[in-house]
């Protein structure tokens, strides 16, 4: 059971660190910052949340457990809400790089 | 044990690589960004140093609320800061830089190279004490108990460091409220975060100050958080600030200090000097102290990060 939990941490939390990898990748070469955005909000929705599911199995109680999905869901928003407004000041100032 | 070291090493790198990525950052904001950007880092660096308390207090106020007096700088530097690119220090203020640099690089390397064998430390001294205190958290203890004469000073000095800032107002406005820090509209997905995110703010910031006592934590920490969701509603427009005349909330600012005080001198006549605690009632002192500082300091943070009034008092 402890083997099959800690298989489950490695696998999880290394997706996690590929779609971080490519969320980097992408702030790096993409061409404008709308993609370059796009391309952070995969690495802060889909791989913290990888890397907190993979952390789930290694945690003693469920309050540690609730705490680690809740920090996954404020930096959700957090995230969106900052692509948000570097997107809307993007389009109100008409730049383009 | 290796792959630890490699991580430290790495964050070691990337921590310096962004110091000198932010000192040579061209615009103002940009440099900012770095000095935010560096904050964190260096606390995850106190988190592998396991000091915990004081990685918390580094993300919350050497990166969280100087990162926001810093962007609100940069904002009101903006008009002005074509003209002082071109500007460089003179000869000697860079040759004084760069003596007290070799300085202070000279005196680090002195305590990595030739570390005293065995190492002073107070730590066990100060652990010694906490079944008196009945407090588990021994950074705590020094902040609130065996140097709490240098914590109360402190809040003095915030105090005085808002009176400084408050100072730059033109007569006009003095009393008056600061100006918002960016006029945002109310629809925004800003809005939305100023009334979701505050309620959960708050109960972390609760928490934080309530864990203080026995875990990772504190007056500081938690003061800073609830000042971080207290500023978040007055930049997404849902609270205008409030006049710095209000006598409430001139009383706010001083009750943390005040209470401190008044607590200090009562240990004049109760046990045996002043600041010193009744034995067997330590804990319950320190964290009715703690809870009236937090308020304090998350008002004096707030209105710090807010600015100097900027605009009239209404009659």
């Amino acid at each position: 059971m402890r083997a099959l939990l800690d298989i489950v941490t490695v696998l999880a939390v290394l997706a996690g660190a590929v779609f971080f990898l490519a969320g980097t990748v992408g702030l790096l070469r993409f061409p404008d910052s709308l993609t370059r955005l796009h391309a952070l909000t995969k690495a802060d929705n889909l791989g913290l949340g990888l890397v907190v599911l993979g952390l789930l199995p290694q945690v003693d109680g469920a309050l540690a457990a609730l705490k680690l999905v809740a920090i996954w869901l404020l930096a959700q928003l957090a995230g969106a809400t900052v692509s948000q407004m570097i997107a809307r000041s993007m389009r109100r100032d008409g730049q383009r790089a | 044990m290796t792959i630890a070291l490699a991580l430290d090493a790495g964050l070691a790198l990337l921590v310096l690589g962004v110091a000198l990525w932010t000192i040579g950052a061209g615009p103002t904001f940009a440099a900012v960004v770095g000095f935010v950007a560096f904050g964190l880092l260096l606390a995850l660096v106190w988190v592998r140093l396991a000091a915990v308390d004081v990685a918390l207090t580094e993300a919350a106020i050497g990166s969280g609320v100087t990162g926001a007096v810093l962007i609100a700088a940069a904002a009101r530097l903006r008009p002005t800061e074509p003209q002082s690119v071109g500007e460089r220090p003179g000869a000697t203020m860079r040759l004084v830089a760069a003596l007290l640099s070799v300085l202070v690089f000279a005196g680090l390397a002195g305590i990595v190279l030739f570390p005293a064998d065995p190492a002073p430390t107070l730590g066990p001294a100060a652990a010694a004490h906490l079944p008196e205190l009945d407090v588990g958290n021994p950074v705590t203890a020094v902040l609130l108990a065996y140097r709490s004469v240098d914590t109360l000073l402190e809040k003095v000095v915030l105090l005085l460091a808002l009176v400084g800032v408050w100072s730059l107002a033109p007569d006009r406005f003095w009393g008056g409220a600061p100006g918002v820090l960016r006029p945002a509209r109310p629809d925004g997905a800003l809005a939305l975060l100023g009334r979701v995110l505050p309620p959960i703010g708050i109960v972390v910031g609760v928490y934080i100050l309530w864990v203080g006592a026995i875990a990772p934590g504190g007056a500081f920490q938690a003061a800073a958080t609830l000042a971080a969701m207290w500023l978040l509603v007055m930049i997404a427009g849902l609270r205008d600030p409030p006049e710095t005349r209000l006598r409430s909330l001139r009383l706010l600012l001083v009750a943390g200090p005040a209470v401190f005080l008044a607590v200090g001198l009562a240990g004049f006549a109760l046990p045996d000097g002043f600041l010193s605690y009744p034995v067997g009632h330590a804990k319950p002192i320190i964290i009715a102290i703690e809870a009236v500082l937090t308020l304090s300091i998350a008002v004096i943070l707030g209105l710090l990060v807010a600015g100097p009034p900027e605009r009239e008092r209404q009659r």
